[in-house]
């Protein structure tokens, strides 16, 4: 780790190709800050990305990092940080890839609490396969497979977090730069599963969920002086209420252990004997 | 052939079956015999019934037979279940006072032990020794001496304290005393002891042991029949290394956890069986696509979908072979005894990591429940070597950098293995990525990029093929024009099935294949001979059809597919049955 690193140094050399106003853009400079920030650089910091427009941050990205297949980033992850406690691990990914195909891994990601950061870029809709619905779209919300509305709820993924146990729940706004890379900052400080669900808009395809929509919408909850991450009771109302979309820290519990923390895990697993350990003839005795 | 006894022991799941055989079986193995297990975990019939039996010898025994000399029946049903393999002189050992029992007919040829087991425990200290009274009646009438038996009582009991072991050495003793008391019976058997050294275990635990020995510091699975034995096995040992077991959500979730400790730098695997293999697929594409070294164990069972999951089959050979999206270099590795399982798994890694590929080792239920005797030295681990393959530390770095700096993950060498950076390496980071990319590992769609690296990952294979020795296991009589062509765990029965066939002074040339892919060319060998028959647990001859494909000749095929293994007298007969057809068949 070096001091002296900047955001810069997590960008690649290769040129996004999201739409121009994409909400990735904000997103993902948003992480590249967080991680300079809190000390990291690109030789020590794994980015595991899902599939969906949000999915090819890891390329925009200079890190350590694998692009996977759709809806299983967070166990990549788990793997990742598993083997090397040392790293900092940072999963990304879209709506569809973390609450549709993904969401048994995401709840069990969220239980499981290993030292993590998990940044979902939510438009509300699939971007890369051109505009279907998504588990987050309106019951209204008309697609080219729901031209009549989705004819179901919204999953609510703050809500689902809170369920499984989660012990740092989050929300920001991809285009109040700002308070978002404070935010995501703030995930990887955590000593747990960091879950930032982040409104990302999608500017092609969703007309609904747009800038205009959540700037006029957010309510900041690091506004609100009475609020405090910390009262699991208040996060529960805060998050079973739907008629706002708040952005910030929305529960965060503050005795949180991280599963490497309860397993023990410190080690680098990458280094090995160059033959069987020395007392692996132990290992035959035992059938004796 | 070896002096044999075959013993067993019978009753509903849930009587304690497997622990009561197994500590026999320990029993027998430190008493310097030879033990193989083989266990009936379900029913023909209606659910419940279960066994576990042992055949023993003092030479090698490495199959079952249909043949049962003492059998502990806890049920009446033990008795209709087998008796088609009870003979003149067999031994049964019953409790007559349990009201079940109280139809049971013993034939008069057979010797009837009426032991009142439940009494005797009783007097022990509880009737939940029941099992134990009935291991020393079985001491009794196999001679075998019960001192050898305490030995196992002390290492299964020694945890739960002192007078539990005590209790259990009684309950053994009066089963023994009231068998030689009550019945004046001269019995036939005879389990003499020697002074050898003998190790017991099965194939999943052979695996274990081989991930352990090989380094693997990371397994994630999801529990399944029956390949979870290798998780049990890991949990607990695998730390006092610093690795690590994570039981992950579903097969999905284990092939990724595993994928991101092996891009981390861990030797990882996982296990299951053919349904977990199925979830895997995708994710297998993705493993050979970022050249990630990973072992992916399948311990195959009866399919297709749920199919008998307590029942033996190698239906899954096609799949491991050819299953997933697109082309994907693979190697698949199939041991054919236990302790190969060991040896294979060291060897999977290596291969795994030497070509930065998914390596499948598959073994069979038959091969992974069975526990078997073996010297110790059989797994010697001064021998075990471990080839990371081609890791770049921070020293070597600049040599696989491009002119601008960055390291290239997927650099297209001439034999096809990239150079690798485990993450922390300074000026190592690279991303990979399941699209198509170029060495960089970023995603294009070049059509020379992508000619090149398609042909860059077949190459590691066709590398491997010339690097490596992929020979097979051969026995029998080398001259000999009849050719018996196995995989998996047939080889044992077909060994002692060789020996039934000398008796009619038919010699078998017997070729064990322990490697599905890359695999030994077989032409010449299926050239020579006049009948090639290739012996496998599936109802289409799947090694078969690629034993044709790979020697342009039509084979002969003895299949089984109800759900039990070969048995060695049985197939010396199937054998027979296969060189009485024709030769030729029109292809
Ligand atoms: C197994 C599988 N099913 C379907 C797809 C096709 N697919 C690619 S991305 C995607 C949805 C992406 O939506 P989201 O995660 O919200 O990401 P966005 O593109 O909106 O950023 C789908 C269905 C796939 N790649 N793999
Ligand atoms: S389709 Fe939508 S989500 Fe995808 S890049 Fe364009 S704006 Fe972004």
């Amino acid at each position: 780790m070096s001091s002296d690193v900047r955001f810069t140094d997590f960008k690649s050399d290769k040129q996004p190709t999201w739409c121009p106003g994409c909400g990735d853009f904000g997103t993902m400079n948003g992480m590249m800050k967080a991680l300079a920030n809190t000390g990291n650089d690109p030789d020590n910091t794994f980015v595991v990305a899902g599939i969906g427009c949000s999915g090819k941050i890891g390329t925009y990205m200079h890190s350590y990092a694998l692009h996977g297949v759709h809806g299983r980033a967070l166990p990549v992850g788990i793997g990742v940080k598993a083997a090397n406690p040392n790293l900092e691990v940072m999963v990304a990914g879209g709506d569809g890839d973390g609450y549709s195909i993904g969401a048994g891994h995401f709840v069990h990601a969220v239980r499981r609490n290993m030292d993590m950061t998990y940044v979902v870029m939510d438009n509300r809709i699939y971007g890369l396969t051109k505009g279907q619905f998504s588990p987050t779209s309106r019951e209204d919300f008309e697609t080219s497979t729901s031209p009549d509305g989705t004819h179901q709820q919204p999953v609510n993924p703050l809500a689902l977090a809170l369920a499984a146990g989660g012990t740092f729940i989050a929300q920001s706004f991809s285009s109040d730069a700002q308070r978002h890379a404070e935010i995501v900052q703030q995930a990887i400080e955590h000593d747990g599963f960091g879950f930032v669900n982040v409104y990302s808009p999608c500017v092609t395809f969703n007309d609904v969920d747009t800038y205009d929509y959540f700037r006029d919408s957010l309510v900041d909850l690091g506004d609100d002086e009475d609020y405090d991450p910390n009262d699991y009771d208040q996060a529960k109302e805060a998050i079973l209420d739907r008629s706002k979309e708040y952005q910030g820290v929305i529960y965060q519990d503050e005795d949180s252990r991280s599963y490497n923390d309860r397993m023990g895990l410190t080690e680098d697993l990458s280094d090995i004997p160059e033959g069987a350990p020395e007392d692996a003839m132990d290992l035959v005795r035992e059938f004796y | 052939m070896p002096e044999d006894l075959n013993w067993a022991i019978g009753g509903e799941a849930g009587d304690g079956i497997d622990s009561t055989g197994k500590i026999f079986a320990q029993a027998l193995s430190r008493a310097g015999r030879h033990v193989f297990t083989s266990k009936d975990f379900a029913s023909r019939i209606r659910g419940g019934y279960t066994a576990y039996k042992i055949r023993t010898a003092v030479d090698p025994v490495e199959s079952v037979v249909d043949r049962l000399d003492i059998l502990i029946a806890l049920t009446q049903r033990t008795v209709e279940e087998n008796m088609d393999e009870l003979h003149e002189g067999s031994v049964i050992i019953y409790d007559g006072e349990r009201t079940t029992m109280q139809d049971l007919e013993i034939p008069e040829e057979m010797v009837g032990l009426d032991v009142p087991l439940k009494s005797l425990a009783e007097d022990a200290g509880g009737a939940i020794m029941r099992n134990i009274v009935a291991l020393g009646a079985a001491c009794e009438a196999t001679n075998f001496p019960i001192e050898n038996l305490d030995e196992s009582l002390e290492k299964r009991f020694g945890g739960k304290g002192e007078s539990i072991v005590e209790n259990n050495k009684e309950a053994a003793r009066l089963g023994q005393e009231y068998v030689a008391e009550e019945f004046d019976h001269d019995f036939d058997y005879d389990l003499e002891t020697t002074d050898d050294d003998y190790v017991l275990l099965n194939g999943d635990e052979a695996i274990g042991m081989g991930a352990l020995a090989a380094g693997c510091r990371f397994y994630s699975g999801y529990p399944i029949t029956p390949a979870t034995n290798v998780m049990e096995y890991l949990t607990g040992r695998i730390e006092r290394y610093g690795g690590t077991v994570i039981q992950a959500e579903d097969e999905l979730s284990a092939i990724n956890m595993a994928l991101g400790a092996a891009r981390a730098g861990a030797r990882a695997m996982t296990a299951t069986s053919g349904p977990g293999i199925d979830l895997m697929t995708e994710t297998f594409g993705l493993v050979a696509t970022t050249e990630t070294p990973m072992v992916i164990v399948d311990v195959m069972r009866s399919g297709p979908s749920t199919g008998m999951p307590t029942k033996q089959e190698q239906g899954d050979l096609n799949m491991l072979l050819y299953g997933g999206h697109g082309e994907i270099p693979r190697f698949v590795v199939a041991p054919t005894t236990v302790s190969e399982c060991f040896h294979k798994t060291v060897e999977a890694f290596n291969f795994a990591e030497k070509y930065q590929t998914p390596v499948y080792l598959v073994a069979d239920l038959a091969m992974a429940v069975t526990e078997q005797t073996f010297p110790p030295e059989e797994f010697d681990m001064d021998a075990v070597e471990i080839d990371r393959g081609k890791v770049v530390d921070d020293a070597a770095i600049d040599e696989w950098q491009n002119e601008k700096g960055q390291f290239q993950p997927h650099l297209a060498t001439e034999d096809g293995v990239s150079p690798r950076t485990f993450p922390g390496t300074a000026g190592g980071a690279h991303m990979t990525t399941g699209l198509e990319h170029d060495a960089l590992g970023r995603r294009t769609e070049e059509e020379e990029v992508r000619l090149e690296q398609v042909d860059k990952r077949n190459r590691k294979v066709e590398t491997a093929k010339n690097e490596e020795d992929w020979s097979y296991r051969e026995f029998g009589d080398s001259d000999s024009d009849k050719l018996v062509i196995s995989w998996g765990s047939n080889e044992g029965a077909i060994r002692e099935a060789m020996e039934f066939l000398e008796e009619d002074d038919i010699s078998i040339r017997l070729v064990s294949v322990p490697y599905m892919f890359p695999r030994p060319d077989l032409s010449e060998d299926v050239e020579a001979a006049n009948d090639v028959i290739v012996v496998e647990c599936n109802a289409t001859g799947q090694f078969a059809d690629v034993v044709e494909h790979d020697t342009l000749t039509r084979v002969k095929r003895v299949n089984k597919y109800n759900g039990v293994r070969f048995k060695a007298d049985e197939l010396a007969e199937e054998i027979k049955n296969a060189l009485a057809e024709g030769t030729e068949v029109e292809a």
